[in-house]
């Protein structure tokens, strides 16, 4: 037994290596990175290397566990848009080796473009989801979450919020290690989802079901805290900690294993006039509670009692169970400090070129991407006219092109291209279309901290290959006594009826000086 | 007892490292500790904030409810007073005094703002400086968010200050003799800056 200080994320990675992990298969997406990293540093097992997507991350995972090992899966909450299909059916198919899916969410979407709630993913899929409470739960839970889905011979989904993945504290940690499983391959037919075998399987995972609500009324991680009051709290996750930290005695049924245990809320129920669910997120148990037929008012987040958006707060939580709102004193003059790009990053220099170039055509339409060049839609730049998920900027473009759209110019950075840019830019050469891509390579994985970005060095490759002409493929050096010939290739690009692809390639700023750092070393 | 702390300022001027100090500093003196950090894209050039809670018994929230903060360490000072909400009666106020303008519409009163709080008869306390200036005048341009938490120091309460000086030490040590020397000068300012 040793303590130690740690991030969630980094909770969440000891807990994976401690409980016998093989591999950890993940994309970086705050706030869920650090557990790969943690992992790349202090782990030893078969496979830790970041992958192209988290489609191909879930996929290779569930490869693994088919082999009988223990596999992780980790990406923020919209990756889990990205592996849907695999996740999904990682349900219908079972696992051999246990696989556990961490999702971190984003409520208040410090660094995300929505804040959907994994949950529903989870309960979607029928499978078990944890969401700890506390680092030293997230710890925990891994053991058993690998426990259970070899148990169940389901994945586990756990689902973590940004204020338990991005926050630190004291972990008790083992000082055993599980060994990792042998090698051990499942060679039955249910890997096969054919019809006739997917119909079994799905009527096995229904009939899985109760087993997995008995799990949840017996785990350790849901309780029961009694108390007298007419007012009762079910909290989730990290709610739970808000309601504590009021210290007011309340009933309270903490929820950190779903199914929901549904014997112990009807307990609540019976002792109770009202019911507060603290969730962080959306809805999702507030729903379900009210699908129970239980003989009390339920409130929460849908009700108004919590705010409908953002994340909880130690504040929101007092003033739901208080039921008052306090009025803030007037704060003072200030104003917003907006994130913006790095003095000396070619992105600046890209938008410099492109937004002279765009002033001459008044038609013309950019579609950017997800990445830090998404910075290029503030000021000074106002460069980018939509940002919506991974990939989007080329088909975005693409399709406004379809429709007479003229210059339709996609912005799109290294990793993200990889990550979902290819597929769009095969149909726009398949069509023909008249776009003009621009794949801002700035060799690194750069928002999340520079992690390895999947096509370094493949890029005029992957674009010759998937059949943009080789003389509209064009690399250029973004740097400002470059712009005028970056305005020039712009402007000859766009005049060309056809797909253009153009490349300016110069080491993100932050990873250049952290090589140079460590060449001085 | 219980101590609730901001930290404050502008991505990439080492507020986390403020931070990490602290808790090195905690852990050692066996405190319940949370700190709850920003990362990923307001880290560019946006600002910053860590909520840091310190205590003897079980710390439930990951953040600090408003008006419950006794300190905010902040390495701006317009950042110091985003989070004014958040301190509590009889809060300190800890803050370098140079502003740092990355945005085309900084106001030009906010040094006035922040002396007025001294005297507006809320109780609270203001300790700022320069801390980039005289990181500079004494050669350890980089060590300036040190002399910051040497300011803070003396306010802490519930760790000592050889306790964080010692966890200067620590934390820096991998980065060798002259790193840590520079360090442990800027933290000596700091404290020596309450003294006057």
């Amino acid at each position: 037994m040793e303590k130690r200080l740690l991030l969630g994320d980094e909770a969440i990675a000891l807990g994976a290596l401690h409980a016998g992990l093989s591999g950890v298969y993940a994309y970086p997406g705050t706030p869920s990175t650090e557990i790969t990293e943690f992992i790349q540093k202090n782990g030893k097992c078969l496979h830790s290397r970041w992958c192209t997507n988290e489609k191909t991350a879930m996929e290779a995972a569930l490869g693994m566990s088919y082999a009988g090992k223990r596999a992780l899966v980790c990406m923020k909450h919209v990756g889990m848009n990205v592996c849907a299909d695999a996740f999904v059916n990682s349900a219908i198919t079972g696992v051999n080796g246990g696989l556990v899916v961490v999702a971190a969410d984003d409520p208040s979407m410090h660094s995300s473009q929505n804040e959907q709630d994994s949950r529903f993913y989870g309960k979607f899929a029928m499978v078990p989801i944890f969401e700890p409470s506390s680092q030293q739960e997230a710890y925990d839970m891994m053991n058993d979450a690998y426990e259970l889905s070899e148990r169940m011979r389901l994945p586990v989904l756990m689902r973590v919020v940004t204020r338990l993945a991005h926050s630190r504290a004291s972990v008790v940690v083992r000082s055993d290690v599980r060994p990792e499983n042998s090698l051990n391959p499942d060679n039955g037919r249910h890997w096969i989802l054919l019809p006739a075998i997917a119909r079994k399987n799905y009527i096995a995972l229904i009939e899985k079901q109760s087993a997995l609500a008995r799990a949840s009324e017996q785990s350790q991680y849901n309780y029961y805290e009694k108390a007298n009051n007419e007012l009762g709290i079910v909290a989730c996750g990290i709610g739970y900690n808000y309601v504590k930290e009021t210290e007011i005695k309340l009933p309270i049924i903490k929820i950190s294993q779903y199914p929901l245990p549904e014997q112990k809320l009807k307990a609540l129920a019976e002792q109770c006039q009202e019911i507060l669910v603290v969730e962080d997120g959306q809805p999702f148990v507030e729903e379900q509670l009210k699908g129970l037929g239980l003989n009390v008012n339920i409130s929460g987040r849908l009700t108004g009692v919590l705010p409908r958006t953002g994340e909880l707060t130690p504040d929101n939580v007092s003033e739901a169970i208080n039921n008052r709102r306090t009025s803030l004193p007037p704060t003072p003059h200030l104003v917003p400090r907006p994130p913006q790009l790095c003095q000396g990053c070619g992105h600046r220099d890209v938008y410099a070129a492109l937004k002279e170039v765009v002033s001459e055509f008044n038609t013309a339409k950019v579609f950017g991407d997800i990445g830090c060049y998404t910075l290029g839609a503030l000021p000074p730049y106002q460069a980018l006219d939509s940002t919506i998920d991974m990939g989007a900027s080329i088909t975005m473009a693409k399709g406004a092109a379809d429709a007479g759209i003229w210059p339709a110019i996609a912005v799109i950075g290294d990793s993200t291209f990889t990550h979902s840019g290819m597929t769009g830019l095969l149909d726009a050469v398949n069509d023909q279309a008249n776009i003009v891509v621009i794949i801002s390579d700035n060799l690194t994985t750069a928002m999340t901290g520079g992690q390895d970005s999947a096509g370094t060095n493949k890029f005029e490759q992957i674009c010759l290959g998937l059949g943009v002409e080789p003389e509209h493929v064009k690399v250029v050096v973004p740097l400002p006594k470059n712009i005028e010939d970056i305005k020039q290739t712009l402007r000859d690009e766009i005049n060309y009826k056809g797909v253009s692809v153009i490349i300016p390639r110069r080491e993100c700023i932050q990873t250049f000086r952290r090589h140079a750092k460590e060449q001085k070393k | 007892m219980k101590r609730d702390i901001i930290l404050a300022g502008v991505g990439g001027q080492g507020i986390l490292s403020i931070a990490t100090i602290i808790g090195e500093a905690a852990t050692k003196a066996e405190l319940q500790l949370k700190q709850a950090e920003v990362h990923g894209m307001s880290q560019r050039g946006g600002d910053v904030q860590s909520n840091l809670r310190l205590s003897h018994t079980t710390i439930y929230s990951d953040l600090i409810p408003r008006g419950k903060a006794d300190m905010i360490i902040a390495t701006e000072p317009m950042e110091a007073l985003r989070y004014l909400d958040w301190l509590g009666d009889g809060g300190v106020i800890v803050t370098n005094s140079r502003p740092f303008v990355n945005i085309p519409n900084y106001p030009d009163d906010i040094m006035e703002q922040l002396e007025a709080l001294g005297h507006s008869g809320k109780n609270i306390k203001v300790i700022q400086n320069d801390i980039e200036a005289l990181a500079r005048e004494h050669m350890i341009p980089k060590s300036a968010n040190i002399i910051l938490l040497g300011m803070a120091a003396p306010y802490l309460n519930i760790i000592k200050a050889d306790e964080l000086r010692e966890a200067v030490g620590k934390v820096f040590a991998s980065k060798g003799n002259a790193v840590v020397e520079a360090n442990l000068v800027a933290f000596d300012l700091g404290m020596g800056i309450n003294l006057l």
